[in-house]
């Protein structure tokens, strides 16, 4: 089974980083949650409620949906402060991208560790500019708020094509498949990462990876 | 206007293959998700967001064939999903209209306001435009037909309205001395005869009577031309705003003051802009007004006792909902004709300027001597901030 691989572009300025990508990742994992499960008896189970609501962009003209659950906005909101914060101190030409994966744990035999196997992955590229004016900048959230909804229809239409999805799992494996952590919203399984890239294109720590290989090649 | 129609469709498409109920369920769920999101995404959603005021949206339901004529041209179709059940397939799409500037142009036709906007006979109208000024229509019926106000002392004050095709002006009333009387005017259309208010008046010395209605373009210009004529009155004066065809400039205005309002001396004379009298020249006082003023308002529909008639002059600020402007809601010829012919600062005026350097220049020895007695108590203050 292959991953999945979808990425979308944005161009964003600098202040409108957290909430464009807060948007993406919150409008993904909508799709991707479900409610609580209750196992009961016979290996049936009954699914929870899940509730949603509208969020406004301040730095764009925006709303996007999100599911009401305040604790997967906070994990989001921190990860995304720090894709921001290390994009502001990167410097350079503001290049940088996030990566939302899903992924199955397989269980394996002792010693070896769990294997996390993503199903589908998400990437988003951001673009950081830099605007003079104050007009400028209102035509900025007016173009991201339009790109934004082009965005979510993409991320829409991605969804419904009904792809491979895993199983449902019975009780004893929910936590392979889906993040039980939680306590009001279950998404399935997934992890984010970010990397800032340098105007090459190529990520800095895959450059200091290799810098430090040929070293120890030597 | 339609703006959006969701499309729900099933067709007979059956897939076998799914029989597992789960799955068609949570793909149902998801689809309802995705519409969840889609619904936030259209340009129909701001508008949804801002309404109450000036427009609401309204739905329908209805079956059979979809009708996407009202969308406009280049309307957008989006497929929220697709979900295959053993009963048939359901798909959902949603066509969104792009284009929603809608009243743009409706701006510069002369509907009546969709409120009831009170207009004094007194006040500029918001959008000059070429059809004749109907101050009357907004009044409520029975008010004021026909009504007359009496005479001043022997003061020959007339009220009256003047209707023409030249941008809105404000009719004044002559003073006591060296005003302008003027012949109460049909007005040019003859079409509120009946609501305008007239006033009776004794020519004091027999000054040029206005010229006659036949032609208030000529009277305009002859009125421009008594008020250049007028002295700077200083005992009665009175406000006399009028941009008349023939005129190049915007035409003196002579301001009601009495010896009563503080500062008339300083009060500008010189060429304003209808708009910008409440601005630079605030209203009186109300014991200042002469009598007719007050019976000028006495009908109560302006509510203000204010000799500045301005005060009546109820502001909408007229945003068309479907404009595309949002930055600049105003209505650019509005905004380009208000700004055209920015009212002369009062402190630039050279009289004004000249008096008030004299003064200065008089009254400086008198300083200098008073500082010069609390040199110390200056020093002390001096060594206190430091």
């Amino acid at each position: 089974m292959n991953c999945r691989s979808e990425v979308l572009e944005v161009s964003v300025e600098g202040r409108q980083v957290e909430e464009a990508m807060l948007a993406v990742l919150h409008t993904v994992l909508l799709h991707r949650s479900t409610g609580k499960f209750h196992y009961k008896k016979e290996g049936t189970y009954s699914i929870g409620t899940v509730g949603t609501q509208d969020v406004d962009c301040d730095f764009i003209d925006f709303t996007y949906v999100r599911v009401s659950s305040d604790e997967l906005d906070r994990a989001l909101r921190k990860v995304v402060g720090e894709f921001k914060d290390a994009l502001r101190n990167s410097g350079g030409d503001g290049l940088g991208q996030m990566s939302l994966e899903f992924y199955q744990k397989k269980k394996s035999r002792w010693p070896f560790s769990d294997e996390c196997i993503p199903w589908e992955v998400w990437t988003v590229k951001v673009h950081v500019v830099a605007l003079a004016t104050e007009q400028e900048r209102q035509i900025c959230r007016e173009k991201v708020g339009e790109k934004l909804c082009e965005k979510v229809i993409n991320i829409v239409e991605v969804m419904n094509r009904h792809e491979y999805l895993p199983k449902m799992p019975m009780q004893s494996e929910v936590d392979n498949v889906f993040d039980t952590g939680l306590r009001d919203v279950q998404p399935y399984l997934y992890k984010i990462s970010f990397q800032i890239t340098d105007a090459l294109g190529t990520s800095v720590t895959t450059t200091m990876r290799r810098l430090i290989k040929d070293t120890l090649a030597l | 206007m339609e703006l959006e129609i969701w499309c729900l469709e099933m067709n007979e498409k059956c897939d076998k293959e799914i029989k597992i109920s789960y799955t068609v369920y949570n793909r149902l769920s998801l689809l309802l998700k995705s519409l969840l999101a889609i619904t936030r995404v259209t340009p129909a959603y701001r508008l949804s967001r801002k309404q109450g005021h000036e427009y609401v949206i309204l739905y329908r339901i209805y079956f059979g064939e979809v009708q996407l004529n009202g969308l406009g041209e280049g309307f957008q179709t989006v497929r929220v999903g697709t979900v295959g059940t053993p009963m048939g397939t359901i798909t959902l799409s949603c066509a969104y209209r792009i284009n929603l500037a809608f009243m743009s142009t409706r701006q510069f036709e002369r509907t009546p306001p969709i409120m009831g906007i009170i207009i004094d006979h007194f006040v500029d109208r918001p959008y000059p435009s070429s059809s004749p000024m109907h101050p009357c229509n907004y009044r409520t019926t029975g008010e004021d037909t026909g009504v007359t106000y009496p005479s001043v002392e022997d003061s020959q004050e007339v009220c009256t309205t003047s209707f023409s095709t030249s941008p809105p002006s404000q009719l004044m009333v002559p003073g006591k001395e060296g005003g302008v009387p003027l012949a109460p005017n049909q007005p040019a259309h003859g079409a509120q005869a009946d609501q305008e208010r007239l006033a009776t008046y004794t020519p004091s010395d027999g000054a040029h009577c206005a010229a006659t209605p036949s032609s208030e373009d000529t009277e305009t210009v002859s009125n421009s031309s008594e008020g250049r004529a007028s002295p700077h009155d200083v005992l009665e004066t009175i406000f006399a705003r009028k941009v008349g065809a023939f005129v190049n400039k915007p035409i003196n205005q002579v301001t009601l003051t009495s010896l009563d309002i503080p500062f008339a001396m300083f009060a500008p004379k010189n060429l304003e802009l209808e708009d910008a009298d409440p601005m630079v020249n605030p209203p009186d006082s109300p014991d200042t007004e002469s009598p007719l003023q007050g019976s000028l308002h006495s009908d109560g529909s302006s509510g203000g006792s204010s000799g500045n008639t301005h005060d009546d002059f109820v502001m909408i600020d007229f945003k068309p909902a479907f404009s595309k402007d949002d930055i600049l809601p105003m209505d650019l010829g509005t905004f380009y004709r208000e700004f055209q012919n920015p009212p002369q600062l009062s402190s630039l005026s050279i009289d004004i300027g000249a008096q008030s350097m004299a003064e200065d220049l008089d009254s400086l020895p008198e300083k200098l001597a008073v500082h010069e007695k609390n040199v110390r108590e200056f020093d002390a203050f001096v060594e206190t901030l430091q």
